[in-house]
């Protein structure tokens, strides 16, 4: 691709770099604003302040004002203008607050971003990567704490990324820019703060496959996000009872990697999905119906589901745990499956 | 930059009257065309607009970027897209310009930089505002202009986009279609503001009104935003006062108007007004006129033909055509 200034300066020292999930982040939109002058970030509060989760928190000194725009409160404004910019030539990264604020910007997402190559007869492309937080654990309340990937994954003509790892953090973002089509980004708000490990002569990740991030033979449990790190719990208490899950992290929300999910539920011959999105219409639900459908004889237990429950997020901290995934119904669920499985 | 009614300026004053001429005749056709099922979804009509697109759309150079809304045949006829095109497409043909998947409402050139079709009221004010700052930020001295009716005022994408253009001086020519009706709902029913240019003025933007119904008008006033705009005086807000003399679509029953307000208007229609005028000035003779005229209808007839000898799109290409055709990501 043209614009490419080389490859990015980055400050690693040793085989490995400790750093957080946040660092890593922030060391993907370094890399990009280097490797590619066309890059630029936009959002409130990106700037000066830092960014709102402190991701970009010194960047604005590094690159300017040109190139880490703060914006007015105009989600649906900086989007579109995002798309636009898109449009005329620039790789713009537009970073929205919290998914609940994407409200704001749906129509320019959803009306112009991932409709405008088809409707035009293919004549444009809108490679656009939007950037935002999402989900619950913070005691942020219901306005600021929900999981809508599933939303978004039910749009055709956008893709949708949600890395749960540091790996994924630092890398998802490139491929993302090099993607000609419009790609959403969901990082989870509770796991800025996590520590992790990255090799320094990290190669980058893909955008298109499903991982399995651990291996087990009695059932599947898919998930993605902040729930992988729930998942993998659970999967650790149950392997004390002698139940080895495997655990797969979707990382692509849309499109999705059937074929990783196929192969590893025609081996374990049970699957859970957890998602803290809401149960109802879920992407949850679209892989207990895509799993149903293509591997429905492979089944030995009915397919189950740990979601949110269906209530907005409440602020006390009982109550939000109450009513989220964890560990214990994790757990739960697949005693449950196993049992009635006649394992 | 006022158009005098010169031999000079001839060519441009019968440019702009052809261009007129040619909407019109295209339009009629399509309103017989829906009659008679050719033409299907939802089909706007710019019957009596007509100035608004020959006077703005000619003033633009061919770097300017078109950004516009569902009532963009004028536009688009205007900007170069062929009448072959945009026939094709309302007969949702492949070789329509948008390869019959956007229909009336989504006519795209991206090559003549016509950004749509857009019809979500307001939608294409934040898409014009980002090609104008790709423009700015790539350092091309380019004008991105951007039609909307007076509908659009009322949404929040008009504050916000205005606010971000002025904010960030883009080269951005927003282009206010006030047509007094927002489908039907009149203008003092949907705006505690009725002035226009008091809305928009608040954005700190150069705002100005004009005759929409004379076509010279329409040209000098744009040509002069435009200037002052490529001149680094951030974006200008131009009202145009016009009128659609036809119903808002082909399902509309025009209960929210009285015929008398239409017959007013009509009176003022800006092809036999504009035609007069030339004539008084010995610019046009009846017998050139009837020539142009003829032209006009010539190129509908052969973009209906054109339309009707097109093939259709299989189901397989269009659905197999939604992300775009490239092999991308990084393997691990």
């Amino acid at each position: 691709m043209s614009g490419v200034e080389g490859e990015a300066k980055l400050a690693v020292k040793g085989s490995m770099q400790k750093l957080t999930y946040r660092d890593a982040c922030r060391l993907a939109l370094q890399e990009a604003m280097h490797r590619d002058e066309r890059v630029f970030l936009m959002g409130e509060d990106v700037g000066r302040y830092g960014g709102t989760y402190a991701v970009s928190k010194g960047l604005l000194a590094e690159f300017g004002e040109e190139r880490i725009r703060d914006t007015p409160l105009s989600e649906l404004a900086f989007t579109g203008t995002g798309i636009g910019a898109a449009l005329g030539g620039l790789r713009p990264i537009v970073e929205i607050m919290t998914v609940n604020f994407s409200l704001l910007a749906l129509d320019q997402i959803v009306n112009m971003a991932a409709l405008l190559r088809h409707m035009s007869g293919g004549q444009c492309s809108v490679p656009l990567v939007i950037r935002m937080a999402t989900g619950a654990g913070r005691q942020l309340a219901a306005q600021h704490s929900h999981s809508l990937e599933g939303w978004y994954a039910h749009i055709p003509g956008i893709k949708v990324l949600a890395p749960a790892t540091i790996e994924d953090a630092r890398g998802m973002l490139w491929p993302a820019l090099l993607d000609p089509d419009p790609v959403v980004i969901f990082e989870h708000a509770l796991l800025y703060n996590m520590d992790g490990e990255l090799s320094a002569d990290f190669a980058g990740v893909d955008i298109r496959h499903a991982r399995i991030r651990r291996h087990g033979g009695d059932i599947t449990l898919v998930t993605y996000g902040g729930s992988l790190w729930k998942t993998l719990e659970a999967a650790n208490l149950l392997a004390k009872q002698g139940i080895e899950c495997e655990v797969i992290d979707l990382r692509v929300l849309r499109p999705l990697d059937d074929a990783t999910l196929l192969e590893s539920v025609q081996r374990t011959h049970r699957l859970l999905v957890i998602d803290e999105g809401w149960r109802t219409g879920s992407l949850a639900a679209e892989i207990a119906a895509r799993i149903g459908e293509q591997a429905f004889f492979d089944l030995d237990a009915p397919i189950a589901r740990v979601c949110s429950e269906e209530v907005p997020m409440p602020y006390a901290k009982h109550l939000e745990d109450a009513a989220l995934p964890q560990p214990g119904k994790i757990v739960a669920a697949v005693q449950t499956m196993l049992n009635k499985g006649g394992r | 930059m006022t158009i005098n009614l010169d031999a000079a300026q001839r060519p441009l004053l019968l440019k702009l009257l052809r261009d007129m001429v040619r909407i019109r005749r295209l339009e009629e056709r399509c309103a017989q065309l829906y009659g008679e099922t050719k033409i299907r979804g939802f089909l706007h009509l710019y019957i009596g607009e007509e100035a608004v697109a020959s006077g703005a759309v000619s003033a633009l150079g061919p770097d300017d970027a078109i950004v516009a809304t569902y009532r963009e045949h004028g536009h688009a006829l205007v900007r170069g897209v062929g009448a072959n095109e945009i026939m094709a497409e309302m007969f949702g043909k492949l070789a329509g310009c948008s390869r019959g998947r956007g229909g009336s409402m989504h006519l795209f050139d991206i090559s003549r930089r016509f950004y749509g079709g857009n019809a979500i009221v307001g939608g294409g004010l934040p898409l014009a505002a980002g090609l104008a700052l790709a423009d700015k930020m790539q350092g091309r001295n380019r004008v991105t202009a951007c039609f909307f009716g007076e509908g659009a005022m009322a949404e929040g994408a008009f504050h916000e986009a205005m606010n971000l253009a002025a904010l960030w001086h883009l080269p951005v020519l927003f282009c206010c279609e006030n047509n007094l009706y927002a489908m039907g709902t009149a203008l003092a029913r949907s705006e505690s503001q009725v002035d226009l240019t008091v809305k928009a003025a608040s954005y700190a933007v150069n705002v100005r009104s004009v005759d929409g119904m004379d076509v010279t008008a329409v040209h000098s006033e744009t040509l002069r935003a435009l200037a002052r705009i490529r001149a680094g005086h951030g974006p200008c807000f131009i009202e145009y006062k016009t009128y659609r003399f036809r119903a808002h679509s082909m399902f509309d029953p025009e209960l929210y108007r009285e015929k008398a307000e239409v017959e007013a208007w009509q009176q003022r229609g800006p092809i036999h007004s504009f035609s007069a005028r030339l004539k008084a000035a010995n610019l046009l003779t009846e017998a050139e006129f009837v020539q142009l005229d003829a032209e006009a209808q010539a190129e509908v007839d052969a973009a209906v033909a054109f339309a009707e000898a097109a093939d259709w799109e299989s189901p397989e290409a269009c659905f197999a055509d939604v992300c775009t055709p490239v092999e991308t990501g990084v393997t691990s």
